[in-house]
């Protein structure tokens, strides 16, 4: 999509610079940069400086920021602005995203672009509502009910923030499905350099145009293309089961089969498309040991990793970038040689028991829960006593 | 003999017709109104975006009228809606949907949209129960009245919606019955032609779920009770809260000019914009 000019003449003053700013600040920028041009979203530690910052920049490159009366509305408003062809993104921590749960399910099923931040905090419940966690990993992937699929990013700097906001949004464009940034109060809340791109290094995807204007629920595609409001087309949107032209049709198990199938094909056929991650092989190639993290336990894990290569231990790290779909076949590779897997994770292990279902290696997960980040030590000595 | 096609028949989604509101339903008399006062007042359908939620009432626009229809999920519509303002102000945004989705599950919704007075025409279709579902107690159902969850008898009073909008902010609000079927015509008009939240509740029947169960089994035996029961707003002074609690009061409630909240979100964005291009040229 081309890029506005009230936006270009913003970013333009932006590119190249550093700033020293919070990894909510630098979401914020990469959601400007991404092209979003209407944000709804509630207050919610530590996602708050995402939408106040977004709340005085964005109107200046020509978007659009409200806040709401609490969740529910924000993520309704923004699938609302979307079908008008805006993008449209809001950000929340757990309690909020366990409000949006049953709109991010009428994402999927009316198969709108959209992207919802959730900068993960320690719960259930309320919890520690200023501490950081990486316990809505499950919920990203099951949250809403019914059967979908979903993509989820999980950013490990404050500059990452940044730039997986551009693929969040045209991954929500190209697939025609909400995109979550899985974010954990660690990264919104550190404060690290950022640079700002240059405008010119910036695509924003094509979101695909419906032919014929009425057929955007289904067709040949995987992903069929989308007519937005206002254009004559007495476009149909609604989350009841719905024939390729938006009409509801509840009562035929075939619709539902085809389309239900199609929605989540849509992400599991293109798994290798989506998914990222970042391979840290050890250089003699022999490891026994491995350690797989993201989000903020991915840096004490890189960290100890480094340690425990110093100490004459041969161990490989992977990150994964893409939480949802998940990086199965990058995991097995990776699992393959190994003795014994580490999964660090700030929850239960929730990652952890998922890469079980793939890997033949002992998989040893190294939670750790309470709101406290886990020590390069502390992972260091999992990683010696598993050697 | 030529083959009969109505008037209006441009108006809704042909192809699915026949309805499948029940006999004696209020809601088709709704979307008569509607459609009337769309063409009345010379809105094209192709400017017009129709959002609903969970209910009977919520099939009115979505999927009978022919327009972009956005049909949402319960008690969310005038939040969905007000994303669809605010990115097309240029589009008629009207909401069409059932007492239990706009001031039961939906309410904090709809108080902070009359509250901002943002530009949506929402049309609350109130049958006085929860009828999709089979006849529950809603907060529009009258005390004392037994439904299925309260079969004993319910003892909450009822929830006066439109004065709650009024007070919240509404730049436009009106009661009407599907009696009063001309002046809720003429309501609509106003409500879409207004600049600001407009707001009317439209006192309807459920003879199947709900008339049935309090000896109203047939339209005619709600129609009769809301040509009885009503009473023109300007005819209610010096009369007791008791008094009016037994009628239902009709007509337009409040029509006041109040700063409209996409105009004002518009003009900051065109302001933050001018500055950065003053910045630039400096």
């Amino acid at each position: 999509m081309a890029i506005e000019a009230n936006r270009k003449e913003y970013l333009r003053r932006l590119g190249g610079k550093k700033y020293f700013i919070l990894g909510d600040e630098a979401c914020a920028y990469g959601a400007i940069y991404a092209g979003c041009d209407f944000f709804a979203g509630y207050p919610i530690t530590p996602a708050t400086e995402i939408a106040e910052l977004i709340a005085l920049e964005l109107p200046k490159a020509g978007g659009i920021c409200i806040q709401m009366e609490d969740e529910l509305a924000s993520i309704a408003a923004i699938i609302g602005a979307a079908w008008t062809g805006a993008r449209t993104m809001t950000a929340t921590s757990g309690p909020g995203f366990s409000l949006m749960q049953e709109n991010i399910g009428y994402a999927i099923m009316t198969e709108t672009p959209c992207v919802i931040v959730n900068v993960q905090r320690s719960g259930p419940s309320t919890g520690q509502a200023t501490k950081p966690a990486q316990g809505d990993v499950m919920q990203a992937r099951w949250g809403t009910h019914g059967d979908h699929d979903i993509i989820a990013l999980a950013p490990h700097s404050a500059q990452e923030c940044l730039d997986l906001m551009l693929d969040c949004f045209n991954l929500a464009d190209i697939y025609r499905t909400p995109v979550i940034l899985l974010m954990d109060g660690e990264i919104g809340h550190i404060r690290e350099s950022v640079t700002m791109p240059e405008l010119s290094t910036i695509t924003h995807a094509e979101r695909k145009l419906a032919q014929p204007a009425e057929d955007i629920f289904g067709g040949p595609e995987l992903v069929p293309g989308i007519t937005h409001y206002g254009e004559g087309a007495n476009v149909h949107v609604t989350g009841s089961t719905h024939l390729a032209n938006g009409m509801r049709d509840v009562a035929t198990p075939e619709v539902h089969d085809v389309l239900l199938r199609r929605i989540y094909r849509k992400i599991a056929d293109n798994r290798e498309q989506i998914v990222r991650t970042e391979l840290d092989k050890d250089t003699d190639g022999k490891a026994k040991i491995g350690v797989i993290a993201y989000g903020a336990a991915s840096r004490p894990a890189h960290g100890a990793v480094g340690r425990a290569r110093n100490n004459g231990n041969a161990v490989d790290f992977l990150r994964l970038i893409t939480i949802w779909p998940f990086a199965r076949t990058q995991v097995v590779e990776f699992c393959r040689d190994l003795d014994v897997l580490l999964v660090p994770e700030m929850n239960l292990g929730q990652i952890s028991r998922e890469i079980e279902r793939f890997v033949n290696c002992r998989v040893v997960s190294v939670s750790k829960i309470g709101g406290v980040p886990h020590t390069v030590e502390e992972i260091l000595t999992a990683i010696e006593e598993a050697v | 003999m030529g083959e009969y096609r109505h008037r209006l028949m441009d108006y809704v989604r042909e192809e699915i017709m026949p309805h499948r509101f029940c006999v004696g339903c209020g809601c088709g008399t709704v979307l008569n109104a509607f459609v009337n006062a769309v063409e009345e007042i010379g809105l094209e359908p192709t400017k017009m975006v129709c959002v609903s939620g969970i209910g009977c009432s919520s099939w009115i626009p979505s999927p009978y009228f022919r327009s972009d229809t956005l049909h949402t999920t319960h008690g969310r519509p005038i939040a969905f809606a007000t994303g669809v303002k605010i990115m097309r102000p240029d589009l008629t945004v009207v909401v069409i949907a059932g007492d239990g989705d706009v001031s039961g599950i939906g309410g904090n919704h709809l108080i902070h949209a009359a509250r901002r007075n943002i530009d949506l025409s929402v049309f609350m279709v109130n049958n006085m129960i929860y009828g999709m579902t089979g006849g529950q107690v809603a907060p529009t159902t009258p005390s004392g009245t037994k439904t299925s969850t309260t079969p004993h008898r319910n003892i909450e009073p009822a929830f006066k919606v439109a004065d709650l909008v009024m007070t919240a902010g509404a730049t436009y609000v009106a009661r009407w019955t599907t009696y009063h079927v001309f002046p809720l015509m003429e309501s609509m008009q106003n409500a879409m032609t207004r600049k600001g939240f407009s707001f009317i509740e439209i006192i309807s029947q459920c003879p199947d779920n709900y008339g049935r169960r309090i000896g109203k089994p047939t339209a005619n035996d709600f129609l009769k009770q809301f040509r009885d029961d009503a009473i023109r707003i300007n005819k209610t002074e010096g009369m007791s809260e008791e008094q009016l609690d037994k009628r239902i009061v009709i007509g337009k409630l409040c029509d006041r000019e109040r700063p409209e909240y996409v105009t004002q979100l518009h003009e900051i964005i065109r302001e933050q914009v001018a500055a950065v291009k003053r910045e630039k040229t400096k």
